[in-house]
């Protein structure tokens, strides 16, 4: 069943149709990616639950005729089907994004935030494989993922680290956050589902604090607000 | 090694898994009590339990050909198993036979967590407004009003009444804030239910159950039971509401600590909201359970 809803207003219906439908399951962190980036952007869409778990509805015949991969999200776009949360990430900047800054052109930006998307793949194949492994009944290597998943959050440690010493507040140049923020930012927060401690990336963690106050943020289950900055 | 659980532990019938969610023909591995187990489901999908000896999940079997076999029965779509002697029978919920309810499991989440804590914070209504922000709580109506708890004899369960809540949107079906009323069962030191009012129909009850299937002392797997009074959504629509706050309790669980129900009265302090809590502490003590708390000293 379709649940239209207002951005920030998950569930309610409303009587207008929106153009967009977002294939949907609440406890993906790649789907959360789209529903956070479409509520910063103000744009209106609709919900359609996937029973990922414990149906693996993503694995149904209907599903794969819309991404034979067999993967959430899937976003449609009138006419259009889209898959891959990064994917579908760059797209909603690009065609929704009045202001030009999620996902910007110029060319050494545009290639800094592939970067950090492919980054982000990683980190799903480290830090949310643990927590599905755990939590979820994956036969996933829950170790091996764990020990990924903390190379990549020393590297971000240092990257954000480094960047706050010298005035940037975020994953890529820009001083602003872009699409990289919001690829990067679930499944480091989800990691302790996984049993991954962020307690010894301070700079990471100080990097979720401000993606959690950035105007228009929402939750998913399992996040919650960040707390009041500091003055 | 694991030290060898309580005997009121041991012989108690434990989930294991939903029932139709376990692979013909196909074994599925699990922990209980710290005991490796396999499980299968026959041609016949009635499900079939052992004690594991490096069987791998996937692997194929014909489950006719597993001999050495763990008790095992199907009740509220799980399957149950004991590793002991079975005393009893299961807990019953009559509800769950109702005709037109829409029953349904909603996943088998693991939890880093001992059982008692995840049973408690299923009692716990203090937290709902800063947890279940906007859809079983908001503040500022954050009182826990007076309720009842007693323990029941004859039933041997812990029964707290006249619990009720101020929830923007307590069920799948709400349309509207509502006062709902609770009532909360403890039929088995590891599993509750809940009976809730329901949004479709004012004289029924709709009806969730947690079954926690203790893995170690430490770490448990809660399955999760819907048996609702709704006409309009979908199983799916169903199963997300429940795991939508399932996910908002679990990494609020995983962080208490200790991990283990410390049973002492003195060891955390109470507040009135938390006469549930201290009924349910206060029956594991009496009964002798010693896994997954923190036995008052004697």
């Amino acid at each position: 069943m379709d649940c239209p809803v207002k951005p920030g207003n998950d569930g309610q219906q409303n009587f207008g149709e929106p153009m967009i439908t977002l294939y949907d399951f609440e406890l993906s962190g790649n789907c959360y990616k789209l529903r956070l980036l479409m509520n910063i952007l103000d744009v209106a869409y609709g919900i359609h639950p996937v029973d990922f778990f414990p149906g693996r509805e993503h694995k149904s015949d209907w599903f794969l005729r819309l991404n034979p991969f067999g993967q959430l999200p899937v976003l449609q776009d009138g006419e259009l089907t889209l898959s891959d949360s990064g994917a579908i990430l760059a797209y909603l900047a690009k065609k929704y994004d009045t202001s030009g800054q999620w996902f910007p052109d110029d060319p050494a930006v545009t290639a800094e935030i592939l970067r950090w998307h492919a980054v982000a793949d990683d980190i799903t194949a480290t830090s949310s494989a643990a927590r599905l492994a755990l939590g979820y009944g994956y036969n996933f290597d829950i170790e091996k993922s764990r020990k990924g998943a903390h190379r990549i959050f020393r590297l971000m440690d240092e990257h954000l680290w480094f960047g706050e010493k010298s005035g940037r507040d975020w994953l890529c140049a820009p001083s602003h956050p872009t699409t990289a923020d919001i690829a990067c930012f679930p499944y480091v927060m989800l990691s302790e589902e996984g049993g991954i401690s962020r307690q010894d990336y301070p700079a990471l963690r100080r990097w979720t604090d401000r993606v959690r106050r950035v105007p228009g943020f929402v939750v998913m289950s399992g996040i919650f607000p960040a707390g009041p900055a500091k003055t | 090694m694991p030290k060898a659980p309580d005997p009121i532990t041991r012989d108690l019938w434990h989930v294991v898994a939903a029932t139709n969610e376990l692979p013909i023909g196909q074994i599925e591995t699990t922990l209980l009590l710290d005991r490796r187990i396999a499980l299968t489901r026959g041609i016949d999908g009635e499900p079939v339990a052992w004690l594991a000896t490096g069987e791998e999940n996937g692997d194929e079997i014909d489950s006719e050909t597993v001999l050495d076999r763990l008790p095992v029965r199907t009740a509220y779509g799980y399957t149950w198993t004991c590793l002991g002697t079975p005393s009893a029978e299961l807990f019953p919920i009559p509800e769950f036979a109702e005709p037109d309810r829409v029953n349904m499991s909603c996943g088998s989440i693991g939890i880093h967590v001992s059982a008692p804590r995840a049973v408690e914070n299923f009692l716990d209504m203090g937290h709902f407004p800063y947890v279940h922000t906007d859809i079983l709580g908001s503040e500022p109506h954050t009182e826990v009003k007076e309720y009842d708890v007693e323990v029941s004899e004859e039933r041997d369960e812990v029964l707290a009444t006249k619990c009720k809540f101020m929830q923007p949107r307590a069920a799948k079906s709400a349309t509207t804030a509502m006062e709902v009323e609770y009532v909360y069962r403890v039929p088995h030191p590891f599993c509750s239910v809940l009976y809730k009012s329901c949004p479709e129909d004012e004289s029924r009850r709709d009806v969730i159950g947690i079954f926690l299937q203790p893995m170690t002392e430490e770490t448990c797997r809660a399955h999760l039971l819907q048996s609702m009074i709704d006409s309009t959504s979908t199983i799916t629509d169903l199963r997300r509401f429940q795991q939508t706050i399932f996910g908002q309790d679990k990494p609020i669980l995983e962080n208490q600590y200790p991990k283990k129900l410390p049973l002492d009265p003195r060891s955390e302090t109470p507040i009135r909201a938390d006469k549930s809590a201290i009924a349910y502490r206060r029956w594991l003590s009496q009964k002798g359970i010693t896994y997954g708390v923190i036995p008052q000293a004697s």
